[in-house]
């Protein structure tokens, strides 16, 4: 349980995280999801009390962050997979910090062995790749057995097979009861592994719920339909209440409102032969867009076009 | 007692405090050999001579506690260990504490090296350890190099980053408290509340070449007594610490 009361960090005038509430249900993995620069990781840093909040409090397990002792065993954490001595073996990474929170050494070649690095444990860690650098901060994570994990943008640069397994790896954390936190900037990946979702922008709360509802609710269910017959179709589904689009590169027609069935339906009752009939799923993207296009910290402006000097006259 | 041994952990899993240890004791005895060697004939080697080189151990030593702290700060290793140990005080009293023992054991042996190496090449000299102050002196590189480590971890922690705090750890006593005693006037009375002025009269004051010891920092006649210039030494290590700690506690890892 991670619990977070109007937390607020100011960094001299610019507010990276403004009044932020919400809290973390065990037994789930939570997606923690804005767009860069929302403020996710300064929120994960106050969570672990690395930076210190201008106002509000984040309890985890009901103490705050410094109250726990031994706070490996309470919560693990993946802030950034590069927070290793570059000369130091995993194993000897992971034995220090093992010690400092009283755990016994074998549980460092249990959590080796979990992530897959048994093989490479007694290698440098700066000479491993993204994705081993990335298995060695979950053992991190791991080393105590906590109830609680949190992961920032763990699946960032990885490739497919590693990110296959950090999502299967999370699901069965939850599985098994845990607490997991997770952030990430895209809803695509958030929908393969989040029950439930906490949405940020620009450091504000913009929602809390489960990932399902925030898809329904942000997510208009759009229908893309080929048909040779397309004037015909759309006269018969403007009829039915239904907006119609049709798509300027391919003719094709955007109908939204509608399911699947509906149209198909009122296709086969008008006698029109359809091509293509499916549910577009890129709208998931865009919807995240919408909601979140105010609370986009980096806008693009488009460049003023340059002025063209004709030399000669 | 568990942080003194996560930071033991910490310091020699990585190969650089071995290296500077292994610098450290050799650049000493290996300067005080040349010396001894070569004032063999002469006659002249005493205890405070075969000490003066105790500024290149110490130079080495120095840069090896600055780096056991930005390193941290370099590679984001602090904050996995503060996420591990909130007690931010406790972890750094347990880094200084370590690093510092390191250095002044290393310093030591270097000393007692020294000595030993100039009494065997210095035949002509009738070299002794006897007397308070020949032990004060030879004894007491540890204790300057326990002290001055405190005051290196000190800067690494306020500056976090090597080349900044390496540069003032070096610059520092080396040239800023040697040139200081330009300035007219006012120049002399400053540099003998110079900290590393004041460590170095603690190790060679009252011995009967500090005149020489002296000359070699380039530096005057101080108005306290040796065991006064240590204490003062360790103050303003231990002040510069508290300093650290305090403000490593309050800002953002």
């Amino acid at each position: 349980m991670i619990e977070a009361r109007g937390l607020t960090r100011r960094y001299g005038n610019k507010v990276a995280v403004d009044d932020l509430s919400f809290s973390v249900r065990p037994g789930r993995v939570t997606g923690f999801l804005g767009p860069n620069g929302a403020g996710k990781s300064t929120t994960m840093r106050m969570i672990l009390g690395l930076d210190r909040p201008t106002s509000g409090t984040v309890r985890v397990n009901g103490q705050a962050y410094h109250e726990l002792d031994q706070p490996l065993r309470r919560i693990g954490a993946l802030l950034d997979a590069k927070w290793v001595h570059p000369n130091r073996s995993a194993r000897a990474h992971l034995r220090w910090l093992a010690r400092t929170n009283r755990l016994p050494d074998r549980r460092v070649d249990e959590v080796l062995e979990a992530v897959g690095l048994a093989a490479v444990a007694n290698r440098p860690a700066g000479g491993f790749s993204l994705g081993m650098s990335q298995r060695l901060g979950i053992a991190t994570a791991l080393l105590g057995d906590p109830e609680i994990l949190m992961f920032d943008e763990p699946v960032n640069g990885l490739d497919p097979e590693g990110i296959r397994w950090i999502r299967g790896f999370m699901r069965d954390l939850a599985a098994q009861g845990r607490t997991v936190f997770v952030s990430s900037h895209l809803l695509s990946e958030m929908a393969q592994t989040a029950e439930d979702l906490v949405v940020i922008g620009r450091g504000k709360l913009i929602s809390q719920c489960t990932t399902a509802e925030f898809i329904d609710n942000a997510s208009e269910s759009l229908v893309r339909v080929r048909t040779p017959q397309a004037e015909e179709l759309r006269a018969a589904l403007a009829r039915a209440d239904a907006e119609v689009r049709v798509e300027v590169e391919t003719g094709a027609l955007l109908v939204s409102g509608v399911t699947t069935q509906l149209v198909g339906e009122v296709a086969a009752a008008g006698g029109v032969v359809l091509h293509e009939l499916a549910v577009e799923r890129a709208s998931l993207e865009q919807a995240f867009m919408r909601l979140t296009d105010d609370a986009v910290e980096y806008q693009t402006t488009a460049l003023p076009a340059p002025e063209l000097v004709t030399a000669g006259r | 007692m568990t942080l003194l041994a996560v930071e033991r952990i910490k310091l020699f899993s990585t190969r650089s405090p071995w290296w500077c240890v292994v610098v450290a004791v050799g650049l000493t005895v290996g300067f005080t050999a040349l010396m001894s060697g070569f004032a063999n004939e002469q006659g002249t080697v005493t205890v405070g001579f075969t000490q003066f080189s105790y500024q290149f151990g110490l130079m080495v030593l120095m840069v090896m506690a600055v780096l056991a702290v930005t390193t941290e700060y370099r590679f984001g290793t602090i904050r996995t260990t503060f996420q591990t140990a909130p007690n931010r005080a406790a972890v750094l009293t347990a880094k200084a504490l370590l690093v510092a023992v390191l250095a002044g054991v290393v310093a030591l042996a270097a000393a007692f090296l020294s000595f030993w190496v100039s009494d065997l090449l210095a035949t002509n000299s009738d070299l002794s350890l006897s007397g308070a102050d020949a032990w004060r002196n030879v004894a007491g590189t540890g204790l300057v190099a326990f002290l001055a480590a405190v005051l290196s971890v000190a800067v690494g922690i306020l500056l976090r980053q090597s080349a900044a705090a390496v540069t003032v750890v070096l610059v520092w006593p080396l040239l800023v408290e040697g040139l200081v005693s330009l300035i007219p006037r006012i120049g002399q009375d400053i540099q003998s509340w110079m900290p590393f002025v004041a460590a170095h009269h603690f190790l060679f004051g009252g011995q009967p070449d500090s005149a020489e010891a002296a000359m070699m920092m380039g530096m005057s006649d101080v108005p306290y007594g040796p065991w006064a210039g240590i204490a003062y030494f360790g103050a303003i290590s231990v002040g510069l610490f508290v300093v650290a700690v305090i403000t490593a506690s309050r800002r953002d890892a």
